[in-house]
């Protein structure tokens, strides 16, 4: 049928395809890696891995192209308007390539270590890239899902990758029951988004909420009729979005996630998914459902009021450092969350800068565990960094950087990402004159005090305590240094001159459509 | 003469120290590091030196840095500084070269990360004082708080974990708060309903000066090409006058305050600080008592008065029943004096107690002294203010000084316990003259700084209401008690410790430290006039910001056109 229909009128143009080059590049150079995987000898496995790193930089490079071709930022459409390639997804890509690079330079000796160097594991990176990169251009509910479940499809295998690990296999098995579950509530509000807007397509869906919304009631005084199920999609979407960003109440899959994971797929899962997963949220809630602001925003103020206090009072009381970073995570989600309730330019730059910075720093602290896991030690818990700044101190300076950039100090990346998020909160307060804004900073912020508590326990142990956990060297590897070096000095970097990222990320921004986008003044 | 970047060198050249020590030195040098740092403290002291050329006839901001940071949040890299900042800068450079004299036998590990940390908390100190940018303050303000964490829990006692958290944790609470406030007031700058009152003259009076007032002038220019607020603190104290006096001013002023007392600290948010330090090593300590809790204090003279003048002045917000009509003022003023008699009286609960450490005793004492500088800000008059000022250098130089003598006799005995000792004057005659000379300026014994500085700010207390003077007077009865007492308890008598019997005496280089604090008490117990001439100008800006309508006696005789 296909065929056919090609014949009479062609389904796409090549144009079209250049849309999605970076994808492609790395689709065809995932198919590559698994025949590489099967042609090459074990021994010979690493080379997969630095094969996929050039991959991800050619994508980087064609993603660039995209940017550079297309400088006045206008949004290309394609695919009958399911692809739309506009600032947001340019910018989302690009940090979904940084969490893909730093994870896959993170992992090489870590699958050397545990007897896992296969080709299959970056193949699923990359095959998770795509959808990644696919959620941030996609602009139809039907081409937005399929990339959700790709990407989806792909974490639950490489959660579960060291297969001889119980806890791996444990957590794969978590992660894909609740996953599942939460793709399920998902679907059932596209579903119903689809029932009442009649298209799939982002946009029909916003201009139909605004007609729905704006409608005069059939009788004087009733409730617009459509209200209700527009209402029940809406929850059931953020419910399912929830899930995929780890906020409270539908957590309870990431600490152990987490914690089961091979620690280099925490990384990317924790940095790369959760920001697709943000793409998403944005993508629905701005462009589609944007027009129920008033709906949503006050229920997404009080679901990142409570996750920001469970993350952070969660975190408190844990010994295990991915469990930890896993609540932290959980948390971060939360403010990231704040963004969207401020919805202006504020806090979409905010939402933006933080997710970069937030993959930086993120990779960059599993990175350091990885390389306190050597043959025999699993090296995982908080303890184990004890007396890391006698051994190795440019490592400990590095984690203590990404700590106290996870917190917020400023110096650092997370502290301009955070002064946007809440910055974007006072902004609103004033503009819609609601005070629940106001509040729900100082909420926010009094918990950031609550998370240097856990973080500096890492600096801590590395710095106050001098008797070295054990004696044995690091798992150092060139790839390793070189991402957490690169990761360090990016979270300094943007601590200290962010100007360059504010402005590119205040202009691609610009691009997205979205209703109570106020100018960055 | 005007030194160009003079700021920005004495801010960063400690920075630039800590670079060099971490990357030529190696661990094991560590009487070399001893040495360069040392120096090198020596170097940022005398390029602070320059600051003396301030002109203190035109007052205002001087040694004015602007550049472009990041404009498009409207933050830029500003330092100026008028002659409170330079009296409080010279205070840090001072007491640097002291605090890392001595260390030299007291750090017996980790030297290399030691001095290091030390120079970086120089630089944010500094930088706290210089900025002339919110943002740029903020971030200093924050930063400061790392390495003294490092120090206390690096370097410190038994308990030194629980004391390093504490301290970090409690301030940077009040901290974030403020940059809550910050934020409002950024987002203030573009609304142009408020800014459009702001007077050309309350930003002739927040200037001072010519240059400073051009600087104003270029930086909103700036702003409005790049569409962003501003930071400017002299703008946001222009604006601060425009502000209408309700909720949100209140607000803001009390968002400010949390951050500002807890690093006072004020009664009741001081907890932290008889932890850190005890905890910390004494030259954590000197820098901790003479110069972070300035930080506080400072940042109510530079935003508090100035930008919130009208919720400053208050006295009239709130209403509770059994108390009846209170303003914020009255709030401040209360937790001001409950300081200083609290701290009064833990201080001589520690000099009876059975195991009372000496260290804890001065750390509750600067609570109270602390509790004075408060008072004499919120009397709001030029006299209270001057001394409120004046004191804070003052308590730099005694407090700091005291921390150091602690620290002396702890490096021989190890132990700081009151009973330990007794009959010391008999074994080191040198080290009980010093200490009385500063348990003395302490007190407030004429010729001696304190005396000065407590006596103006209790005058302009007085001016304002003689009751609440009274409670001041009543906490410097205190202190003179538990000093004496103290003094007592451990110089006087037969030495009743057969392990005080073999003490030796300050040793040269404890002289070199020691000295030079009982030389500046004396100089500003004498003859104070030279440094009260750097703060009366700012002063009376303050003044003028916070009651337009006070009869400002420096306009018609100041002590300047007196000597004249």
């Amino acid at each position: 049928m296909f065929l056919l229909q090609a014949n009479t009128t062609a389904l796409f143009s090549v144009g079209e395809l250049q849309l999605l080059a970076p994808e492609l590049i790395l689709t065809v150079c995932a198919c590559a890696v698994l025949v590489m995987e099967v042609v090459l000898p074990y021994k010979r496995g690493k080379l997969t891995g630095y094969f996929s790193l050039i991959a991800v930089a050619l994508a980087g490079a064609s993603l660039f192209a995209q940017w550079y071709a297309n400088s006045y930022l206008l949004p290309l459409t394609g695919f009958y308007g399911m692809v739309r390639i506009d600032g947001f997804a340019i910018i989302f890509k690009a940090i979904f390539l940084i969490a893909a690079a730093l994870s896959i330079a993170v992992s090489l000796r870590y699958l050397d270590i545990e007897g896992e160097q296969r080709g299959e594991f970056y193949a699923l990176v990359l095959f998770a890239t795509v959808g990644m990169m696919m959620l941030a251009c996609g602009y139809d509910l039907i081409a937005l899902y399929i990339s959700l479940e790709l990407m989806a499809l792909t974490f639950y295998v490489l959660v579960a990758f060291t297969k001889r690990e119980r806890r791996s296999n444990e957590a794969g098995m978590k992660y894909f029951l609740l996953g599942a579950f939460s793709s399920g509530i998902l679907l059932y509000g596209m579903s119903l988004l689809f029932g009442v807007a009649g298209s799939t397509n982002l946009g029909d869906i916003a201009h139909k909420i605004n007609e729905v919304l704006n409608a005069p009631p059939m009788l004087e005084g009733a409730p617009t009729p459509l209200r209700p199920m527009l209402l029940l999609g809406m929850i059931a979407l953020a419910a399912g979005l929830f899930f995929k960003i780890a906020a409270v109440p539908f957590h309870m899959w990431a600490p152990d996630a987490y914690e089961g994971a091979p620690t280099p797929v925490t990384a990317f899962l924790s940095t790369g998914s959760k920001a697709a997963s943000f793409a998403l949220y944005m993508r629905i809630f701005i462009e589609a459902l944007g027009g129920m602001r008033a709906d949503w925003a006050p229920q997404l103020g009080l679901v990142a009021a409570i996750t920001i206090l469970v993350g952070n009072w969660a975190a408190v009381t844990q010994t295990n450092a991915k469990r930890l970073l896993a609540y932290s995570s959980i948390s971060n989600a939360g403010y990231l969350l704040l963004g969207l309730v401020a919805g202006n330019t504020y806090g979409y730059v905010g939402i933006i800068l933080y997710l970069l910075v937030y993959t930086l720093m993120n990779v960059g602290a599993f990175g350091v565990i990885i390389a306190l896991h050597r043959r025999g030690i699993v090296g995982d818990r908080v303890d184990d960094m004890t007396g890391l700044a006698q051994k190795a101190p440019g490592m400990a300076a590095m984690m203590a950087i990404f700590m106290l950039s996870l917190g917020g100090l400023p110096l650092t990346g997370g502290f301009i990402g955070k002064y946007f998020l809440f910055g974007g909160l006072l902004q609103r307060g004033a503009t819609e004159q609601k005070n629940w804004y106001y509040w729900l900073a100082v909420w926010a912020i009094l918990n950031t005090v609550v998370s240097f508590y856990y973080y500096l326990r890492f600096v801590y142990a590395m710095y106050f305590r001098e008797q070295p956990a054990d004696n044995r060297p690091l798992a150092l590897s060139p790839a390793l240094n070189t991402a957490l070096v690169v990761a360090c000095i990016g979270v300094v970097f943007i601590g200290i001159y962010p100007q360059p990222f504010i402005h590119a990320a205040q202009a691609l921004i610009g691009a997205l459509a979205a209703s109570g986008v106020v100018a960055l003044r | 003469m005007n030194i160009p970047h003079l700021l920005s060198i004495i801010t960063w050249l400690p920075t630039i120290g800590a670079v060099i020590i971490l990357a030529l030195f190696k661990k094991d040098q560590a009487s070399a590091i001893k040495k360069f740092a040392t120096a090198w403290f020596g170097l940022a002291f005398v390029a602070s030196l320059g600051l003396l050329w301030y002109d203190r006839t035109t007052g205002g901001m001087q040694m004015l840095e602007d550049h472009q940071w990041i404009p498009l949040i409207g933050a830029r890299y500003q330092m100026g500084a008028d002659g409170v900042s330079v009296l409080l800068i010279l205070l840090t450079t001072f007491l640097g070269v002291l605090a890392a004299l001595s260390s030299w036998n007291y750090i017996q590990k980790r030297e290399k990360e030691y001095y290091a940390l030390l120079l970086f908390l120089q630089t944010a100190v500094v930088g706290v004082f210089a900025s002339m940018d919110l943002f740029l303050f903020f971030l200093f303000f924050e930063v400061s708080l790392v390495p003294m964490y490092f120090l206390i829990g690096i370097w410190g006692g038994e308990n030194r974990l629980y004391a390093a958290i504490k301290f970090f944790l409690y301030t940077l609470a009040g901290s974030v708060v403020m940059l809550l406030g910050i934020l409002k007031l950024y987002f203030l700058t573009q609304d142009t309903t408020i800014t459009a009152k702001i007077g050309q003259a309350t930003l002739n009076v927040v200037a001072g000066n010519q240059a400073a007032r051009n600087l104003i002038t270029t930086t909103l220019q700036e702003a409005t090409k790049n569409g962003t607020g501003t930071f400017n603190i002299m703008y946001l104290q222009a604006l601060g006058s425009a502000l209408p006096m309700g909720t949100m001013q209140i607000l803001l002023f009390f968002a400010f305050a949390l951050g500002f007392a807890i690093k006072v600290p004020m009664w009741p948010f001081h907890t932290w600080l008889p932890d850190a330090h005890v905890e910390a090593p004494t030259a954590g300590s000197v820098i901790l008592a003479g110069i972070l809790l300035k930080l506080g204090t400072y940042g109510f003279f530079r935003f508090n008065l100035p930008m919130f003048p009208k919720a400053s002045a208050d006295e009239i917000a709130f209403r509770l029943p059994l108390i009846g009509v209170f303003g914020v003022r009255h709030v401040m003023i209360t937790l001001a004096s409950i300081s200083i008699i609290y701290g009064a009286l833990a201080a001589m609960y520690f000099v009876v107690k059975r195991d009372g450490d000496v260290k804890k005793l001065v750390a509750y004492s600067s609570v109270s002294s602390m509790g004075i500088v408060m008072l004499g800000l919120f009397a709001l008059n030029p006299n209270g203010i001057n001394g409120a000022v004046l004191h804070m250098v003052n308590h730099g130089i005694y407090s700091g000084a005291l921390f150091l003598l602690v620290g002396i006799i702890y490096e021989r005995r190890h132990t700081r316990k009151v009973s330990e000792f007794g009959g010391l004057s008999h074994v080191m005659p040198g080290y009980a003259a010093v200490f009385l000379a500063m348990a003395m300026t302490a007190i407030g014994l004429p010729l001696l700084c304190v005396f000065i500085s407590e006596f103006l700010a209790l005058r302009g207390v007085f001016e304002y209401k003689p009751s609440w003077a009274a409670w001041g007077a009543l906490g410097i009865i205190l202190n003179a008690g538990y000093m004496l007492w103290l003094y007592q308890r451990m110089f006087f008598g037969t030495i009743d410790n057969p392990k005080n019997e073999k003490l030796t005496d300050l040793s040269g280089r404890e002289w070199a430290y020691m000295l030079p604090l009982v030389i500046m008490s004396l100089w500003i117990g004498v003859y104070a006039t030279p440094f009260l001439r750097f703060i009366q100008q700012p002063t009376n800006a303050v003044v003028q910001q916070v009651r337009p309508d006070y009869p400002l006696p420096g306009r018609t005789q100041t002590p300047e056109r007196a000597e004249r």
